[in-house]
């Protein structure tokens, strides 16, 4: 049963490291500038995904506050961005 | 590497294996529709399911097995859960919005629709939002 949950979680590491490739990707090529903020928020999305993966791999209850930071600083990144793009301004 | 300790039950690691390959499958898949659907309109809905499904299939996974290997009830994965739900939505429509506003400055054209003297719809919509914003900001 051990050897189960490693290869499941081996297996999600590496599926969550190439969405991350994925959305780089689409960061690098996107046409309008709105993509690549979109790519960016779901690239925020799957670096806390990836600590939620490393806290259950070590068993540690540290990553859980790695992730909770990454949420936060990228919703805050990613609606300063959306709103730079609208009005050419973040605060108004 | 892995700290997985050696006697896990069966009950446990079969649901958290299980949530984790559904999740990263899921999270593929998402990020798949990011880079694959041609338009940004259609490329907004693909992460949406990342952020929904995904998250949610591994945030279960990390309550439930932190609850079964500290023997008590491990619940704050509930806080990220809480918060990206209701954050997602608002960078979501933030960024539609952001798109809508941004093609009709440039007097481009929703991809989906298809005009019928498209020169002038198009000229029509950036004179309407020039009205709008006097001071000419048409990059």
């Amino acid at each position: 049963m051990k050897l189960l949950l490693e290869i499941a979680l081996y297996f999600s590491q590496f599926c969550v490291v190439l969405a991350m490739l994925l959305c780089m990707l689409r960061l690098l090529k996107g046409p309008t500038a709105q993509d690549r903020v979109l790519a960016l928020d779901t690239l925020w999305i799957c670096a806390m995904l990836f600590a939620l993966l490393l806290g259950i791999s070590f068993a540690s209850l540290v990553y859980f506050e790695w992730a909770m930071l990454i949420a936060l600083t990228g919703f805050v990144s990613s609606v300063a961005l959306a709103k730079f793009l609208m009005r050419g301004e973040i605060i108004e | 590497m892995m700290q997985v300790p050696v006697d896990i039950s069966p009950w446990l690691a079969i649901p958290v294996a299980l949530l984790l390959i559904c999740g990263s499958i899921i999270t593929l898949v998402g990020t798949l529709g990011l880079l694959r659907l041609p338009h940004f309109y259609q490329r907004i809905h693909g992460p949406a399911i990342t952020i929904t499904f995904g998250a949610g299939s591994f945030l279960l996974a990390s309550m439930l097995y932190f609850t079964v290997l500290q023997q008590r009830l491990v619940i704050h994965e509930l806080l990220i859960s809480a918060f990206i739900m209701l954050t997602a939505p608002v960078t979501a429509m933030l960024l539609m919005r952001t798109a809508v506003y941004r093609d009709l400055r440039n007097g481009r054209q929703r991809p989906d629709i298809k005009p019928e003297t498209p020169a002038a719809s198009g000229q029509a919509t950036t004179a309407e939002v020039k009205q709008h914003r006097p001071d000419g900001e048409n990059k």
